[in-house]
């Protein structure tokens, strides 16, 4: 049976955070990014592509996950690439690469290592910029699938019969 | 098959709510030739529907119309407009719950008595006991076929269970096993065993785990006696001059407003809405809404003391392989006020998938500290602790009249705040909770927040004396002999134990009560 969506009342992210629809389809357009590694590239059509590669920095660095590909948290941002969200996107980042400035960086990118980008962040952890991207990204980052096998989390198990003959009492070190 | 009912039939009577309260209720009537029309918020959804995927299935299953919060807790922080975690859908959240069954301890039936004063609380004894109560769980523990009562076998332990269990053995707890679970061990009641599969919580895809939604629910409706009506909210509940009720209003699925007579109604919406209603349905007559002449409506929420600890270890326990909660600890339980605190609390395992961990816990929480706990995920286990909280008048659904819902109707607020014996036992708890993992050599243990609540109580309370409550001894309300209150909000203390079981057993009770007194023509 499918829930009737009027049904529904709030959605998840209007529960955890006030985001946009983080997620949500990616539009191809005119900004190319691409990281300074070139370990990832993403077209943005509304967000400038340095405003984005910063964004994907961000998320980073509040949830920094070593074992993560940056592809992960371009996916978790990206939906921020609308004409409704870039205004109040561009403007939150300004206001971090102009803190980052404060301190004699030349941006938020421009900066050596993550402690000195968190620092940063915990300058304006309060501010409604910061909140609505860290609460976006709890679902935005941990709700994509592909990201579970890192924490070694297997999803759902209904359809291999459960765990009742494949481990739900393996442990063998205790 | 399933009944139907005529709006203006003013012999039936009308359920609201049809989760471990009403659901039941709902089935022991119409097993005894009662004729009942039951009036449920959400829609039905059965074993083939649930979804193993957290957000996905929180979206299918919870309750989430508007609420509002306020107080101390931080969960009024952190999740303001879902202060709890329940279903809306039939079988109510039966759907969502463990699983744990627990009978109450006989001193926590007289909470006043056994406790003495406690400055701030506004305890009462429950004018039943476990003696005259014993009957009804034996009805109860058959009925959800609990393991470890009636000959059952216990249900196997899991990686995150016998983590649990050698560090309590380490520390000399005693009273430690995979628990009193409604959840199959074995083939019972045309249900099949537990698969150890995890997602209790989204709903048992199996059936293993009782939930009203496919046991007392259609068992009812194959008698002929009782209707189910889904996606029906009611609005109100409608008296006559004399005070009685004599029927509900309800916007239909389709959202037109409908009027279904009654010869008695029972509210069974969990502690949030079933207060909501009574205050919503105030009236020239009742003007602090329906059988509130106590002032007690909605006062007295309780939530139980929860929290939950995690412990990282060095080498994988992978804690979502199995049972959610089929563990247990009880040697916390008993009443010991040298602990710093009165009443108990149970310790049981517990698990959640990496997108509620995300979400749940450290709300709020980012950098390192918060994402290496995420990182060790695979080697962790988990517990979650649930204790008596105290009754505090202050701590209470409200009508929030600044904000509505989809049918323009009141929100409920709900002011919670902890009291000084809650924060103390939860201090101990969580210090016992890190030192079981400790002992068994965890590198990092994390005390982790409470979360939305499941356990919504109190907010009718049960009373011997009218003026201390809102509904007396099988649940009817004091002030209207044909209004009932079936669901955990007639709880006069919460006890340490999952409300569940004592619902059920509440609910089958009411329904012989409802049954004789409607023979009688009394009601």
């Amino acid at each position: 049976m499918t829930p009737n969506a009027s049904h529904r009342g709030l959605t998840r992210r209007q529960l955890l955070s006030r985001a946009t629809a983080a997620g949500a389809s990616f539009v191809v357009g005119t900004g190319f990014v691409a990281a300074p590694d070139a370990a990832w590239a993403a077209e943005t059509s509304h967000l400038e592509p340095r405003v984005f590669a910063t964004l994907v920095q961000m998320a980073r660095d509040i949830y920094p996950h070593d074992r993560i590909a940056d592809a992960h948290y371009v996916i978790a941002v990206r939906g921020y690439d609308t004409p409704e969200a870039a205004p109040a996107i561009t403007a939150g980042i300004a206001a971090l690469d102009a803190a980052a400035q404060g301190r004699g960086f030349g941006s938020y990118l421009d900066t050596g290592w993550e402690r000195d980008r968190v620092d940063l962040l915990r300058g304006m952890e309060e501010s409604a910029f910061f909140q609505q991207i860290r609460g976006g990204l709890v679902t935005g980052l941990y709700n994509q699938k592909e990201v579970w096998p890192v924490f070694g989390y297997e999803g759902e198990s209904y359809s291999l019969g459960g765990y009742i003959d494949r481990g739900f009492n393996d442990i063998a070190w205790l | 098959m399933a009944a139907v009912f005529d709006l203006n039939d003013d012999s039936v009577v009308v359920i609201i709510g049809t989760g471990a309260g009403g659901g039941v209720l709902a089935n022991e009537l119409a097993q005894k030739g009662v004729n009942v029309v039951a009036l449920e918020a959400g829609g039905r959804y059965l074993p083939e529907d649930y979804v193993n995927d957290e957000w996905e299935s929180f979206g299918q299953l919870a309750w989430t119309d508007p609420r509002t919060t306020s107080g101390d807790w931080r969960v009024a922080r952190d999740f303001s407009g879902l202060p709890a975690w329940i279903v809306k859908a039939v079988g109510g959240t039966t759907t969502h719950w463990a699983g744990a069954s627990l009978r109450f301890q006989d001193h926590e039936w007289k909470a006043a008595t056994s406790y003495g004063p406690v400055q701030g609380a506004n305890l009462l004894d429950w004018p039943i006991d476990a003696a005259e109560m014993a009957p009804w769980y034996d009805k109860a523990e058959e009925k959800l076929g609990v393991t470890r009562t009636g000959g059952r076998e216990g249900l196997p332990g899991s990686n995150n269970y016998l983590v649990f269990e050698k560090g309590a053995r380490a520390l000399g707890y005693t009273e430690v096993h995979t628990g009193r679970m409604a959840i199959n061990s074995a083939w019972n009641d045309d249900r099949m065993a537990c698969q150890q599969t995890g997602f209790c919580f989204q709903g048992c895809k199996w059936g293993a785990k009782w939930s009203s939604a496919y046991t007392d629910i259609p068992r009812g409706e194959e008698t002929g006696h009782l209707e189910v009506r889904e996606r029906a909210h009611v609005a109100r509940i409608l008296h006559n001059d004399e005070g009685r009720v004599t029927g509900v209003e309800y916007f239909d699925k389709d959202g037109a407003l409908q009027m279904q007579k009654a010869r008695i109604v029972c509210v069974a919406g969990n502690s949030f809405e079933s207060p909501r209603l009574l205050l919503n349905s105030a009236s020239a007559m009742f003007p602090d809404g329906l059988a509130n002449s106590s002032g007690q409506v909605g006062r007295n929420y309780m939530r139980h003391m929860t929290g939950s600890v995690y412990g990282i270890f060095d080498k994988p326990v992978r804690m979502w392989r199995g049972t959610t909660m089929a563990g247990i600890i009880q040697d916390e339980a008993r009443h010991d006020p040298s602990r710093g605190f009165v009443g108990g609390y149970e310790m049981e395992t517990l698990s959640l998938g990496i997108p509620f961990m995300a979400a749940f816990l450290d709300p709020g929480g980012w950098g390192r500290e918060f994402t290496s706990a995420l990182d060790a995920y695979e080697n962790m286990a988990g517990m979650w602790l649930v204790g008596e909280d105290m009754p505090q008048e202050t701590n209470r659904v409200t009508l929030n009249h600044a904000v509505t819902d989809q049918w323009g109707l009141p929100v409920a607020n709900v002011h919670f705040s902890d009291h000084p014996n809650d924060v103390a036992m939860r201090a101990h708890a969580y210090g016992r909770g890190q030192a079981v993992y400790e002992a068994v050599g965890a590198t990092r243990t994390l005390p982790t927040p409470p979360y939305p609540s499941t356990h919504n109580l109190g907010t009718n309370r049960m009373s011997e004396h009218a003026r201390d409550g809102v509904v007396n001894r099988w649940g009817q309300t004091h002030d209207i002999p044909n209004l009932f209150v079936s669901d955990g909000s007639q709880f006069t203390t919460g006890a340490a134990e999952n409300p569940t079981l004592t619902i059920v057993a509440l609910a089958i009770r009411q329904a012989d009560h409802i049954a004789r007194e409607m023979s009688a023509r009394n009601i």
